[in-house]
């Protein structure tokens, strides 16, 4: 590695700081742990809570991988991907089953993940009750009493409104039967998935909170009795691979109000095409 | 000259703290576990062990309690020049090291608020053995149960009890360590 960063960019005391967040934050599944965060070289809204995460757990003998909602090829991931490369020397892939650390931006990718996994989200509103309660200092005391019908009442209001709980992305979850925890804007889709053998990290810079999933810790997606949850998917094959149990992206593809669904992960996709599973 | 302050540290602090970055996050993340983590020769009496998760996560900004034997002007220097950690007393202290009998009473340890459950702190728990047999464990990150040689019981299921509030453990021995987060319920082996 020819660079004049220090391993993985961040300064040794920034790593610290950010390490021990990371412990505490595993330490207390869901619990939102406040830190430091530093201005990183890419805009916030960019994935710079991830990155930190990322910068704090990689090791020289890693192999990277960064997905921007299931895609490798998108500027988002090619940029962060770029950027370790540089400043951590570490191998990178696309291949899910390869990595070793895998930074996602809303999206689980669809191949299993194992224990020698860590899954580091960027998140951009860690608080789950944010847009129900404004103030931080009255989410802060909601968390601590467990006082969490305000989300139940949304969900309801959902039922009320639409019939169905309308929630599709950022679903809320229960993290080991105590705090409720924002997924980041992953596809409800993906919430079964939250339940993994890889260990799940969790990173918001702007908003300044870490926060954890140890693996087979229970996750559980809030619901009622009469209305259970729903990891809904749209009701087509892909149309490159013909896979029926993927996550799929909406393709306009003429002018003619054309379109196709996709595999939103990439590499679940090529990896299909390539053993000859085309539909 | 005094050499032993100055010794012991890590040779490449970047690389060599992530790797021990790495051991300690999945040992914790995977109550049970138990894995290496080399590369400090701290002064007698604390493990390598020890020394690793000292240069890893100490630093100005935690007070660090030296409990027992462990509170050895070698040690009190090593710490001091390392990692420029304030030496405190166990109410204050971020981490705390010595062995299980010196460390107690744990009722003086930071458990954290309600409100803010990470203000609390670590033990860094001496052992003379550490296997993967004994007390039961089960809750996060741990499939179906594991198995970890503890010295007691009831002190780590009163801890659980008040979850999310707690301290949370390292066990080191020689240069292995293990983790016991407060989420952890231990039950006797059966």
């Amino acid at each position: 590695m020819i660079s004049n960063y220090n391993f993985a960019y961040l300064d040794e005391q920034t790593k610290r700081m950010i390490r021990r967040a990371i412990l505490k934050g595993v330490s207390v599944p869901g619990y939102q742990v406040p830190f430091a965060s530093r201005e990183m070289p890419m805009p916030y809204g960019w994935g710079t809570g991830g990155v930190q995460v990322s910068a704090a757990c990689l090791t020289p003998d890693d192999t990277f991988k960064v997905i921007d909602q299931g895609a490798d090829d998108t500027t988002n991931a090619v940029s962060i991907r770029k950027f370790f490369e540089k400043t951590a020397g570490v191998a990178v892939t696309e291949r899910t089953s390869d990595a070793t650390v895998i930074q996602t931006r809303h999206r689980i990718p669809e191949t299993d993940l194992t224990e020698d996994q860590i899954l580091v989200y960027q998140v951009p509103i860690p608080e789950p009750l944010r847009f129900l309660e404004p103030r931080e200092t009255e989410t802060r005391k909601m968390h601590a009493l467990e006082e969490y019908g305000l989300m139940h009442v949304k969900l309801y209001e959902d039922i009320a409104k639409h019939g169905e709980i309308a929630t599709a992305y950022a679903y809320p979850v229960k993290v080991e039967g105590r705090y409720v925890m924002d997924p980041s804007p992953i596809p409800k889709f993906d919430n079964p998935k939250l339940e993994s053998a890889a260990l799940q990290l969790f990173g918001a810079g702007r908003e300044q909170r870490i926060y954890a999933v140890p693996p087979y810790t229970k996750v559980v997606s809030l619901d009622f009795e009469d209305y259970p949850f729903d990891p809904s998917r749209a009701d087509h094959p892909c149309e490159l691979c013909g896979a029926e149990d993927s996550y799929l992206d909406e393709v306009i593809v003429d002018d003619a109000g054309g379109r196709i669904f996709v595999c939103s992960d990439t590499d679940y996709c090529a990896a299909r095409r390539e053993k000859g599973e085309a539909a | 000259m005094e050499m032993t302050a100055m010794d012991g540290g890590f040779a490449d602090a970047p690389r060599e703290a992530a790797l021990a970055f790495r051991a300690a996050l999945q040992v914790l993340a995977r109550p049970g576990r138990i894995d290496r983590l080399a590369g400090a020769a701290p002064p007698a009496p604390a493990s390598p062990a020890a020394g690793a998760l000292l240069l890893t996560l100490c630093d100005p900004e935690t007070g660090v309690y030296l409990a027992g034997a462990h509170d050895t002007q070698a040690l009190r220097q090593w710490i001091t020049f390392h990692c420029g950690a304030p030496l405190v007393g166990p109410e204050q202290a971020d981490f705390a090291l010595g062995t299980w009998a010196a460390l107690q009473p744990v009722g003086a340890y930071r458990i954290g608020t309600s409100e803010y459950p990470d203000r609390s702190a670590t033990l860094i728990v001496e052992t003379e053995v550490l296997d993967p047999a004994g007390a039961r464990l089960t809750g996060p990150g741990i499939e179906a149960e594991a198995a970890l040689s503890l010295p007691e019981l009831a002190a780590f299921q009163a801890n659980a009890k008040r979850f999310p509030l707690g301290f949370d453990c390292y066990f080191t021995c020689g240069d292995r360590v293990a983790g016991l987060p407060r989420s952890t319920t231990v039950t006797e082996a059966g």
